[in-house]
Parts: C-alpha cells; structure tokens; sequence
C-alpha cells in the first residue's frame, strides 16, 4: 500500500486514457476528462504517458502516505499540493514532482481554474486492467478502483517502479482559457438544424450549467430550432457530440458518455479542443467555431506539436526550490 | 428502422473490421448507420473513405449470419411490474402479451444506452407503446422491456423509460468476461418464458 485515502474528495476516479476497442458493445470510452494534464502528470514522475492516475475534482483527495517513500505530481491546475510533515505544512506548486515520505498528509489545494485536475503516483495506480483500461466508468461500475470513486479508507497502490531520479518540473505550464473556443465540425444531423441555428451556436457564448457530470454537461444559450422535427434513430456518439434534446438547449457529451444515442447532433468538437471541453465547470462560460474536417486534423497535429514542445520543457528541479506557507 | 438495413450495417462493420485498416479502433453499427474511430495522426482521413470505399460491403448482408440466442424470462409481477398497465393500454391479456413477446425471433439491431444493452426488433405491433412519461430513477439489472418498436434488456441497474414487462435471470454484461457481452449486433434472439422457480434454478447456477 502507498497511500491511504484520508478523505476522498468531491469525486476523485482512478483514469487513464480510456477504454478503446469495446464500443460495438455499448463500453464507452471513459479516461481523463483532460487528457492533456494526465499525460503531463505522468511524465513528471516518468510514468509512461498513459499510466493510471486520480482524476480529481474540487475539494480534491486527502491522503496518507503509507510506504517508506512516494512521489506524485499534480497537473491541470494551478492551484498547490498541500503537504503536511510532522508538524509543518509545504506547499508544493503545481506541475513538478514532489516526494513524500511514510507518514506525510497529501492534499489537493481547493481549485476553481478547471473541473478536473490530476494527481500522477509514480508507478501509476495498481489497478486492474479491465476491458484494456484502468479508468473507471462509475455507471457501469468497473475500472479503477472496483468501479467506483474513491472512498475514506481505501488503499491505493503504485506499481513497481524503477529507482527514481531527480524531481521534474515542467517549465511554462500551459496556461487554461477559462473562456475557451472550442472549434467544432458539423455532426451527423446538422441538416436536421436550420442554417439560422448552425449561426446561433456560433453568434454567443454558451454557460455551462450545474448539470456536469463525467457523461456530459448540459449548455445554456441561444436555443438551437430544428428545420424539421420527427424521430431520428439512435446512432453513433462520441466524446465532443453536441447533442439537441426538444428543448434546444445543447448537451456537450464527455468521456463517460454514452456510445449511441437518440437526440441529433448539430455538432462535434475536435479532437484537439476536447481537453479544454473535459475542463469546463459548472458556470464557465464556453463559445464554439466551426471547422472544416481538414482544418480539425491539422490543429490535432498541432496540438501534439505543442505537447511535445511542453515535455520538451520538463526539467530537473533545483534542488531546494520550495516555498513553505 | 429496417432489419434489410440494418443488415448490410452490420455486414459492413464486419468487412471493415476484418480489413484490419491501422489507426481504426472501433467500428459502431446502429440501426442505420456506422461509425468508424479512427486516429487520423496514424491514419489519413482520406485513405480511411478510400480504404472503406474499396470493400466490397454489401455483398455478404446476410440476415441469418448472426448467432442464435434464446433468453429465459419470468414474465409479469415483479419481475414485470408494467405488465399490468400494457394489458391495459393494449388491450390484451397478461398471457396474450406473453405469448406475443415470446413468439417472435427478434434481430439485435445494435448495443449502446449500456455496456450490453441490445435493441431488439421488431416488436409485434399490437404491443408499441411510447416509453414513460416519467422515467424510472431505478431499472434492475435484467429487466425485459418494451418501447416503440424494440425490445430491449437492461444489463446493468440503471434509470430507464422502458416499460417493463419481465426479468432474465441471465447476466448479459460482464466486464470479466470475454466477450464481455451476451450480444452482438446481428444476433438473433428469442425469449422464453419461465416459472419462477426455473427462474431461481438458473439464477443459482448462473
């Protein structure tokens, strides 16, 4: 055991990059809302990029450190790791490794900068695989940790790693739009839609409303008309769909959602802006452009290019740096 | 919604498949369409419409292709706590319902809604009813229901707007399992109805 949870935070999910391969079968993707700032966690305790880590909302986990020795990153956020020695409390920023030793109280300093931030464990989490994947899908009730949140009193374990060198800090984190554009192409039933509601979705911003879980959130704004009305049959769904249910007001589905569905589908954001999709909170307000499919293939190959130049960036800390409160 | 559809996206996600085209990572049929994953930094978007273009998708649509699954179900009471109200709403006996639902071969036209979460069709016509106005915050685990032109069986607890008519003591998702699920689109299903005892006896040994 390298940790024991303490308090177990609003909702803290063991991810990875999600469940491929099953969603003939009605398996949805699941993985890190952000996947941007798991991968990131990862290599800042040289995990392997797609290792499984703690997704966690705000309040974030509590934990105890219950080996001889541990050491995790927090990314996604800005906000610090909390950690308590003894009797003296460090706060370690965000974006570096930090290591811990047996006995020390970890925790996640409250966040409103995104809904998702994500503590990395070198090693990674020591969770079964599952369909491919140790991300947990909380509706289905596997993945993870026995398919479910964490709860007080759980273990959590790291999987072996080698000796660890130096502590890492990524240089210039990535900056979070807290008014994203999230750039989109045309779903399967835009036709369904008017030319004036493919206008409306663009012409304002959109809120998000309380309504925000893993499956999706659903949108406030400009109420999106149908041409034509009459059933449609279920079909195909992804991770980034806009779906319009009778009222007009759009459902932007997340990693969690389902792999078909009835409601039509104005729209789909790319690939590249679904990270900053996953980061949304209840009350962020969100705008949408429309793409051509060309346009959404090269900004995903410029979303690597740029996540590539950020590894680029990750360096050894010097040693010392760290600032008490 | 047409099985002589249906049947050809099912045979296409089968030819796709089995093309073995790099960076595709699933392959979704629904009652009329498909979707195709596919990671376009390992693969063009464009080689992907050639590479599908160039299969011969049609050819093999056949509609018996699929494997036979009979399903055992304890119909109305608990099991089925809107059997009463489809008697109603239909017009039709509690064993007339069950004599229709059971008799029919029904052809699994696509999973999604659950992991394991088949649509069946087609519903005889006699037993079409819109789904509730009010939707259950809790379906248990294999429920038999019916909505519009489909029957369906809800393989995990969930919400759910289907009426419920029946229960299957079978287990039709499992994540432990490979496959993990009883169906897949193109199967060929048929219910049938058991005591509640027979119902207990294959849920122990299950």
């Amino acid at each position: 055991m390298t940790f024991e949870v303490l308090d177990p935070g609003l909702q803290t999910t063991v991810q990875d990059l999600g469940r491929r391969g099953h969603l003939a079968l009605g398996v949805p993707l699941s993985g890190a809302l952000d996947a941007t700032s798991l991968r990131l966690a990862n290599l800042l305790v040289d995990n392997g990029e797609g290792a499984a880590a703690l997704e966690c909302r705000s309040p974030g986990p509590v934990l105890r450190v219950s080996a001889p020795s541990a050491r995790i990153a927090l990314a996604g956020t800005a906000a610090p790791l909390i950690v308590e020695r003894g009797g003296d409390v460090v706060e370690w920023p965000s974006w570096r490794s930090v290591d811990l030793v047996e006995g020390d109280i970890v925790r996640v300093a409250p966040f409103a900068d995104t809904a998702v931030a994500y503590l990395a464990i070198a090693g990674g989490v020591a969770v079964p695989e599952v369909l491919g994947s140790r991300s947990t899908f909380l509706r289905g009730g596997f993945g993870g940790l026995r398919g479910r949140a964490l709860k007080a009193g759980d273990a959590l374990s790291a999987r072996d790693r080698e000796r660890a060198g130096p502590c890492l800090t990524l240089i210039q984190p990535p900056l979070i739009d807290e008014f994203p554009t999230l750039r989109m192409v045309k779903g399967p039933q835009a036709p369904m839609f008017g030319e004036s509601a493919l206008i409306e979705l663009v012409r304002e911003s959109y809120t998000v409303t309380r309504d925000l879980d893993r499956m999706g959130a659903r949108l406030s704004g400009p109420e999106l008309v149908r041409k034509e009305s009459g059933e449609m049959l279920s079909d195909g769904t992804v991770p980034g769909a806009l779906q319009v249910p009778p009222s007009g007001q759009p459902i932007l589905l997340l990693a969690d959602c389902q792999t078909t569905g009835g409601y039509p589908k104005i729209a789909t954001v790319i690939s590249a802006d679904v990270p900053a999709a996953g980061r949304l909170m209840a009350g962020s307000r969100v705008r949408f452009a429309w793409v051509e499919v060309e346009e959404a293939v090269d900004a995903l190959g410029e979303a690597e290019r740029l996540f590539h130049r950020r590894v680029g960036m990750i360096a050894t800390v010097r040693e010392g740096t760290r600032f008490s409160c | 919604m047409s099985r002589a559809t249906n049947a050809r996206v099912v045979a296409a996600a089968k030819a796709i498949r089995s093309a073995n085209i790099p960076g595709i990572s699933d392959v979704v049929p629904a009652f009329a369409a498909l979707s195709v994953h596919f990671d376009p930094l390992v693969v063009e978007h464009s080689k992907i419409v050639e590479a599908i273009a160039g299969i011969d998708v049609f050819d093999d649509a056949d509609m018996s292709a699929g494997r036979f699954v009979d399903i055992p179900v304890l119909y109305g009471g608990e099991a089925g706590p809107d059997l009463d109200e489809v008697t109603r709403e239909t017009g039709l006996s509690a064993t007339g319902i069950v004599e229709l639902h059971s008799s029919a071969e029904y052809h699994v036209y696509m999973l999604g809604f659950l992991p394991g979460f088949a649509y069946l069709g087609d519903l005889d016509e006699k037993l079409r009813l819109p789904r509730l106005k009010t939707p259950r915050t809790r379906v248990p685990a294999g429920s038999v229901a019916i909505a519009d032109q489909t029957t369906a069986i809800y393989p995990l607890e969930s919400p759910g707007g289907w009426r419920l008519i029946g229960r299957t003591p079978l287990r039709l998702f499992d994540h432990t399992a490979d496959p993990p699920a009883v169906f897949a689109a193109g199967d060929r299903v048929r219910f049938r109805p058991v005591t509640a005892m027979e119902f207990a006896r294959i849920e122990a040994g299950a």
